[in-house]
């Protein structure tokens, strides 16, 4: 197969649409008599819905229908929401009804959804919705849930430990004990939500003739959702379709199934007209999931030459108020506090804690930028004590490639032992350093000392699971008017499949991208899906395509070879024709051999052939495949206000090979973006009654243009053998390592103060906090 | 995120804004809407009606009236920052200004609007302040002159009475020679500052300070003119000790705190941010004298 579109920087075929306001989202659609829905909120954290009354709200004009738990579908009211991934150490899973019944869990906890004729009388009748509750004991804060005696986040429950789980590997009683030294670090680590520019929305519309259900919802999968519709609702398969149109931005919490959904159906099948359903941003920020708060308590074992003989230590996270994905992503951060280096004993002990505040799911990165923040603090915190140079401490550290495939000891949280598939991890880090001309930054920093300036290079250096299976399938198709058509059930979010997807299979017909079409996220195109999250349609949808596209290809080859009375090896696909290799006058279009596959009306099939130029392929990846890379950021404190300047950041990256390098720049400059927000801005504040105060994006701060750097991206090409196409994922790698190279930056640039940081995000107060705290130490 | 019903007015006239204003009940005025809009979003705010700024004739202008500067109160941030006549004058709005919010947000904020919401951090409340700002206060009843003092009453809040509108702020110009130095720390470019730090200065032939006028806005809930120090450092050298004396002055207001910004850290800034204001009027002082 030559390779034509395969490697190359192809501009995305979604852009036009983007930027020209065509694209199509959820709220751009309108259906016939559709009514519009609010939700009634819980104001408290924690309390007992003592009575509803909705009768004022009902007399207001233009409201249809007021819904509490006890106006649901029988089956809702029985079945609390399906539990994505139920692993045994989740002793304690907790999960919703559709409507709370008895009892609300965390501000923002629907209680009641209004229909009216329009949003605004919807809020109005909101307003008029008189719920008593009682309040109820809160738990704000993960640790005081662990403390002897305290108040339980959910009534009943045993416990606020939702689950316990150990990340073993080796002996760390024995490599403690031998150590020549042991470091402790408490670290505490905080990540916001997602906060996509497009919230999240559902239109729900019921058809009262076909008695059948579509949903256009914005998500990151329509096949999941509609298993937890079809969990939920007693309805028939056939009778159920989730499509999913233009989605501005998913980074995780778009991939959960949200009570929110339910409702929204559950009302359009009571009022028998279409209902949409739009979060505006106040909601977003109290019920989409986030992923918040983590208290680590590590130490790390070394020997004399700074050679780590293990790391363990206890994560403590803060999960919410419910465990829809059970404990995916503290399990996520645990099996990934090993990253590059050869650790021969780990020991982590996980407990997840149910507090009462929204749910924690993985956000962008998964829980990895927090267990790389772990595990590269430890490595600066070595260097420290060596008065080492981090990246010669590293160095000494990192698993080599001639070790591959590399054997990490613990298990991933699909049930696998994290195996390493590929990857030159000191070749990606001398890279970025290389780049920087890191040897002489010493050189730099007495300079700006010098003139009174604080500068400071840090390193984060990151290994990530990418490419989770189980599968993602396509369907490639050719019509009989010679379109190639590729179905499948991954969602884009932003990552431009409908451009690398086409890439993988334009190559197979020797035609443009421009000639084929990608359709995304309908339960009606495609039997099953699981949905783009985990950095893994590259790897399973991708190669999907691969083994779809060919498979039809062939069929092309030998149907034409039939035609044309030559040899299938004889044929070449070109510019949408199949024509025999050095005889370009002797062809057969494609449409003329999709026409001829489906065969004609009372005539047979040639024998042994099936109709139709069409293919179904489902890749099932036998593990994840491996991406790695190293964030170098330089930056420069002002230690009179705090304010931090990342005035350079490096990337260099590795995610296999390569389908669009221009699509991964574009990811991993989007990655940035995240963990510049995570290490420097975005902070979810709750008062101690677990009431969040950041609701908008005045409290709430992303990073604006000004406050991202510049991105220089290296790529290093290591395939990974585990899927055809040699491709692992991107979509996270620019935010894992990011937080940790940033903060170790500002560590290093606050190190003549005798400043110590274990924490982020760093907001300027928290610097200047931590340089008197060390003014005080060494004045004490 | 959606506004409670309201009823919507477009005068055409000052005398039709007062005629509207002195008869409805419950009733707002919106400008550029850049707060308003959001907080009638969020229903923090929900009146039963809504009289329109944008319509009315008269009310955008910038004037210099011998040593004052007259701005009408519905002019665009945006055009008060590409005014030469600013640029010329009140070199320190210009650069005050280029800290309001975003472009987009200037091109529809405007100078009274800002003032009326009265922000304590915003950077208009402290140019008020600092330029000893004379305010027109119009009813059916005819125009009231406020003194900045008068007319900043709290937190958000400002002696404009239910029938009268904000038409006119007058700031006094200062002498040409004058040296400018504004300081804000907030956390991103167009943020609200958590502190802003505003100063004027004119030396006298001996370089030492004629005329001073500092003003401290964030701290608390109003901004602060460090009025005593003022008069005090009249003759003082415009030195790095100086400086310091009065960045303590500044560190000396008590300072309000929230779940996002410490009191300790408002002080903190408060101190920096005066010292280097202060230096920066003084660099600039010095730079027209000798020029």
């Amino acid at each position: 197969m030559e390779m034509r579109s395969f490697g190359q920087s192809i501009k995305r075929k979604e852009d036009p649409a983007f930027l020209t306001g065509k694209g199509r989202y959820v709220d751009d659609i309108e259906l016939p008599n559709m009514a519009h829905a609010a939700f009634v909120r819980s104001p408290l954290a924690h309390a007992r819905i003592k009575s509803i009354d909705t009768s004022f709200a009902r007399q207001i004009k233009g409201v249809i229908d007021v819904i509490t738990y006890h106006e649901l579908p029988e089956s809702l009211r029985q079945r609390r929401l399906p539990l994505v991934v139920p692993v045994e150490s989740l002793t304690n899973p907790r999960l919703p009804f559709t409507l709370a019944r008895d009892e609300v869990c965390y501000v923002g906890e629907p209680i009641a959804i209004v229909v009216a004729e329009n949003r605004y009388i919807a809020e109005d009748a909101v307003a008029q919705v008189m719920v008593d509750l009682e309040p109820l004991d809160v738990i704000a804060d993960c640790r005081d849930g662990l403390k002897k005696g305290a108040p339980l986040a959910h009534v009943g429950a045993s416990s606020n430990v939702a689950a316990t789980m150990h990340s073993v590997s080796g002996d760390t009683d024995a490599a403690f004990a031998k150590a020549a030294h042991v470091f402790k670090e408490n670290i505490y680590l905080h990540r916001g939500g997602a906060f996509f520019m497009e919230c999240r929305g559902a239109i729900a519309h019921y058809d009262t003739f076909q008695d059948n259900l579509l949903v256009y919802v914005s998500s990151q999968g329509v096949h999941r959702l509609k298993r937890s519709f079809l969990e939920l609702f007693d309805m028939q398969d056939s009778k159920l379709r989730i499509v999913t149109p233009d989605v501005g931005g998913g980074f995780g919490p778009k991939g959960s199934y949200y009570v929110e959904y339910g409702a929204v159906a559950a009302a359009s099948m009571r009022v028998g007209r279409p209902v949409k359903w739009i979060e505006d941003r106040r909601e977003n920020f109290v019920a989409t999931h986030q992923e918040r708060d983590q208290y680590w308590d590590v130490e790390i074992a070394v020997d004399d030459d700074a050679k780590i003989l293990g790391v363990r230590g206890t994560l403590t996270h803060d999960n919410g108020a419910y465990t829809p994905w059970g404990i995916v992503l503290p399990w996520i951060s645990v099996a990934t506090v090993p990253g590059p280096y050869v650790i021969p004993a780990y020991n982590m002990t996980l407990v997840s804690v149910l507090t009462n505040k929204v749910p924690t799911t993985p956000v962008r990165g998964a829980g990895r930028p927090q267990a790389v923040f772990v595990m590269e603090r430890l490595m600066d915190r070595v260097a420290r004590e060596f008065d080492l140079d981090p990246a010669e401490v590293r160095r000494r550290n990192f698993i080599k490639p001639e070790q591959m495939p590399y054997n990490v000891g613990v298990i991933f949280r699909d049930g696998r032992p994290v195996v390493y598939d590929s990857g030159d991890y000191p070749a990606c880090q001398q890279t970025a350093l290389d780049a920087v001309d890191y040897e002489a930054f010493e050189t730099r920093r007495k300079a700006a000392l010098a003139e009174g300036r604080y500068i400071g290079i840090g390193i984060g250096n990151a290994v990530e699971a990418t490419g989770l299976g189980p599968y993602e399938g396509v369907t490639v198709r050719i019509g009989t008017n010679g379109n190639i058509t590729a179905y499948t059930g991954a969602t884009p979010q932003g990552q431009a499949h409908k451009t690398t997807l086409a890439q993988v299979v334009a190559d197979h017909f020797g035609v443009s991208i421009d000639d084929v079409t990608i359709e995304t996220g309908d339960t009606s195109t495609i039997s099953f899906g699981i949905g783009t999250f985990a950095s893994r349609t590259a790897v399973n949808a991708g190669s999907s395509a691969h083994m779809a596209a060919k498979a039809v290809s062939i069929k092309v080859r030998e149907i034409a070879a039939q035609l044309l009375e030559v040899e299938p090896d004889d044929i070449e696909l070109r510019d949408g024709l199949a024509r025999v290799k050095g005889a370009s006058n002797r062809s057969k279009t494609l449409r003329e051999l999709a026409v001829y596959s489906l065969g004609k009306p009372g005539f047979s099939l040639a024998e042994g052939m099936a109709p139709g130029l069409e293919n179904t392929a489902y890749f099932t990846p036998s593990q994840s495949s491996y991406a790695n890379g190293t964030c170098l950021a330089e930056v420069e404190v002002d230690i009179e206000t705090g304010r931090v300047r990342i005035t350079r950041l490096v990337m260099s990256h590795d995610c296999g090979r390569v389908i669009n390098p221009m699509v991964v720049n574009g990811q991993v400059i989007g990655g940035v973006a995240h963990g510049v927000g995570n290490a420097l801005f975005e902070r979810m504040v709750h008062d101690d009654q677990a009431q969040p105060l950041s609701t908008n994006f005045g409290e709430y701060l992303l990073p604006l243009a000004a406050d991202v750097p510049r991105v220089e991206i290296h790529h290093q090409e290591t395939p990974s053998p585990y899927n055809p196409l040699g491709v692992k994922g991107a979509g996270e790698g620019g935010t894992i390592p990011t937080i940790a190279a940033i903060v170790n930056a500002v560590a290093d640039a606050l190190r003549p103060l005798g400043v110590h940081i274990a924490e982020a995000p760093l907001s300027p107060q928290r610097i200047i906090e931590l340089i008197e705290e060390a003014k005080a130490r060494s004045a004490a | 995120m959606k506004p409670s019903p309201f009823t919507y007015h477009a005068p055409a006239t000052p005398a039709e804004l007062a005629d509207l204003l002195g008869t409805l009940e419950d009733a707002r005025v919106i400008a550029g809407g850049q707060s308003l809009m959001p907080m009638m979003n969020f229903r923090f705010v929900q009146p039963a009606h809504l009289i329109d700024l944008n319509t009315v004739q008269g009310l955008d202008y910038v004037e210099r009236r011998g040593d004052v500067l007259e701005i009408g109160a519905a002019t665009r941030q945006r055009f008060l920052q590409r005014s030469g006549e600013i640029a010329q004058s009140m070199p320190i709005l210009q650069e005050a200004l280029s800290h309001v919010g975003h472009r987009q947000t200037r091109a529809r904020g405007t100078i009274g609007g800002s003032l009326c919401h009265f922000d304590p951090s915003a950077e208009l409340v402290n140019m008020a302040a600092l330029h000893d700002a004379t305010l027109t206060l119009t009813s059916a009843a005819g125009d009231r002159e406020v003194s900045f003092a008068e007319f900043g009453v709290g937190y958000l809040t400002t002696s404009v009475q239910p029938e009268e509108f904000l038409s006119a702020v007058r700031l006094a110009v200062w002498p040409r020679h004058h040296g400018h130095g504004f300081e804000e720390f907030a956390f991103r470019h167009g943020d609200f500052a958590i502190c802003a730090v505003s100063c004027l200065m004119t030396l006298d032939p001996g370089g030492t300070i004629e005329r001073l006028a500092i003003a401290v806005s964030g701290v608390t809930e109003t901004p602060v003119r460090l009025t005593q120090w003022e008069a005090d450092l009249r003759g003082a050298r415009p030195d790095a000790e100086t400086a310091a004396a009065l960045a303590s002055a500044a560190a000396g207001i008590e300072a309000m705190s929230d779940a996002y910004v410490s009191a300790a850290y408002r002080t903190h800034l408060a101190r920096v941010l005066t010292r280097r204001a202060f230096l920066k009027a003084a660099e600039r002082a010095k730079e027209k004298a000798s020029a």
